[in-house]
């Protein structure tokens, strides 16, 4: 990879300044002069820019974002709602909430656009309820921006009127699934729905509705002012763009990593992060959130674009990445991350809510040394026999965890049996 | 100090923050998860007597409140310490000895996760994800994130609150 790909800063580039969050800082950088540039543009060739910059969707799914665009109906005049996805809880994940507590102004901006691309007079910004420092420096944001006239009634004299809400979770992993977080929104519990209908037919309050993530709709303003072909330019075939990796456990540094999308996991690691701390080997990675499956050492040199991970059976997900050391217990690490899904799954489907729990126990008792021969194929065939039979994505992305743990760790998980009592 | 959970009824200003917020969304229940967090600092916790009242003020049944306010982690049904502190036990903290701080709390508290202390100063929870793995181990005390904790942190930072 050329060096200058790998300095190229674009989510990040103000996050060294005291200020980067106010008004002025963001507009002596170059704030806010994509928006008058897209006020001008037909909608359509709003979206159009974002889809031939080959944006994908960075919260999670990686669906192309300008082409979810394209799915709101032409010519409807039902109320359209854009919707960001603020509900950061993909473990091993933090990016959402620098950029909100560094760079809020570039979230506005960027839904300004989008919410102009696609039609839409109101958007909302669901925070997770825990993000309260987050919550309150956007507050300030948007507070800033309608007092310069960036948001409210007639923006910058386009005749283009936008309104921003932001609305606090309160405490549910599955309201950052779309569905689940617009079942919140409406004042319900966080259940997620079947699709079809999808949001953007039938969304938030019955209509038409784009959900995206923070970082997403945050590159959309760089993309209007650098052009499409130069975003693409930064990415792989599959992917556009820079993206925040948000890189914890076992290295010499963690936190939040910004680089493109060709970027090596092993790269990421070592040349980014310092490699693993105390000189110590490396046993296992998590490439993209817990929901990812895990990694040994032969694997990470892999590009952290969307087609990479998944090359090895995994997937880029949030690009949470979490490195485990040679002291690291998998079969403690997966009961933990068991626990999770146990926790969090919202029971609305049986194979979820009852596969997670009696998983989570399983996993639990070979811990507490009262594992059983028969509880490594119970787990497996468990978890395989409930993917792919659940309204929404939760339990096939706790299956991810389940499987690859045990099938690449599984003499770790026989020996702890092996010397269990009750084996 | 709160006011009584067992009788709740908005200020005026309350009241008037509860129907500004209910105009903000195309339908007024969207306004259901800020309210009951109004009604939550307003009382402290959301009584089955809070859950009744919000209930009026949307015009819903209570049942629907309740089913609402049990889904959510960050609803108390039952009246919480002064300060929450809440530790994250998910994996990136897990791998850098969220155990050892939880049990040096338990110890520090005398109270196990999901306990009040005796003297209703604090209330001790362990937690899924507050991602910000980048500071594991760490902790959310009331409003503010606490990382890269040690006992010894711990103790400061619980030695300095009111």
């Amino acid at each position: 990879m050329s060096e200058n790909k790998t300095s190229e800063k674009i989510f990040t580039r103000n996050f060294h300044l005291a200020d980067s969050h106010t008004l002025r800082l963001y507009r002596e950088t170059g704030g806010y002069t994509a928006l008058p540039k897209a006020l001008r543009m037909e909608p359509a060739a709003i979206t159009e820019e974002v889809k031939k910059a080959n944006l994908r969707g960075l919260g999670g799914a990686a669906f192309p974002t300008g082409v979810k665009w394209g799915f709101i109906p032409k010519g409807s005049t039902e109320p359209k709602y854009l919707v960001v996805n603020a509900d950061e809880g993909e473990p091993g994940t933090f990016k959402d909430r620098y950029l909100m507590e560094r760079d809020p102004h570039a979230l506005i901006e960027g839904m300004v656009i989008a919410a102009r691309a696609i039609g839409s007079h109101t958007g909302f910004v669901y925070i997770r309820g825990e993000y309260v420092k987050p919550w309150r420096v956007l507050d300030g944001a948007v507070k800033e921006a309608y007092a310069a006239g960036l948001l409210g009634q007639n923006i910058q004299g386009s005749g283009f009127d936008f309104d921003i809400v932001l609305h606090r979770g309160a405490g549910a992993y599955i309201c950052g699934e779309e569905t689940g977080l617009l079942s919140s929104l409406e004042g319900k519990k966080g259940w997620p729905k079947i699709k079809p209908p999808f949001p953007a037919i039938k969304g938030a309050f019955g209509h038409p509705t784009i959900v995206n993530n923070v970082e997403t709709i945050m590159a959309v303003p760089h993309i209007i002012n650098r052009g499409a072909a130069w975003f693409a330019g930064l990415g792989t075939k599959s992917q556009g763009g820079t993206r925040l990796y948000s890189v914890s456990g076992h290295v010499v540094v963690p936190g939040v990593v910004e680089a493109p999308v060709s970027v090596t996991l092993r790269q990421l690691i070592y040349d980014r992060c310092g490699g693993i701390r105390g000189g110590k080997k490396l046993k296992a990675v998590v490439p993209g959130g817990s929901s990812a499956a895990i990694l040994t050492p032969d694997e990470i040199d892999i590009q952290m674009d969307v087609e990479g991970p998944k090359s090895k059976g995994s997937m880029i997900g949030s690009a949470g990445i979490i490195v485990m050391d040679e002291t690291v217990s998998i079969p403690e690490a997966l009961m933990v991350v068991a626990r999770f899904y146990a926790h969090e799954s919202c029971g609305q489907c049986t194979p979820c809510r009852e596969s997670t729990g009696w998983i989570y126990k399983m996993s639990r008792r070979i811990i507490e040394g009262k594992g059983r021969k028969e509880d490594l194929d119970t787990i497996l065939d468990v978890a395989k026999r409930g993917a792919g039979t659940t309204i929404c994505a939760f339990y096939d992305g706790a299956v991810g965890p389940y499987i690859s743990y045990i099938e690449k760790f599984r003499s770790e998980f026989e020996d702890l049996i092996m010397r269990s009592a009750h084996a | 100090m709160t006011a009584d959970a067992r009788r709740p009824q908005f200020t005026p200003e309350q009241l008037a923050e509860v129907r500004r917020l209910q105009g903000l969304y195309p339908d007024k229940q969207g306004a259901l998860l800020p309210v009951l967090h109004l009604a939550q600092e307003a009382y402290g916790y959301v009584s089955l007597e809070v859950e009744e009242y919000v209930a009026g003020l949307f015009e819903m049944s209570p049942a629907h409140v309740h089913e609402v306010v049990t889904f959510y982690t960050l609803f108390f049904q039952k009246p919480k310490g002064r300060h929450v502190v809440s530790v994250c036990h998910n994996l990136s903290c897990h791998l850098m000895n969220a155990k050892g701080i939880i049990g040096h709390l338990e110890e520090r508290l005398g109270v196990s996760p999901g306990e009040t202390t005796p003297d209703g100063r604090i209330t001790f929870l362990t937690v899924e994800c507050l991602c910000a793995c980048e500071q594991a181990p760490m902790m959310q005390v009331d409003d503010r994130y606490e990382g890269n904790l040690t006992p010894e942190k711990v103790d400061r930072i619980l030695d300095g609150l009111p």
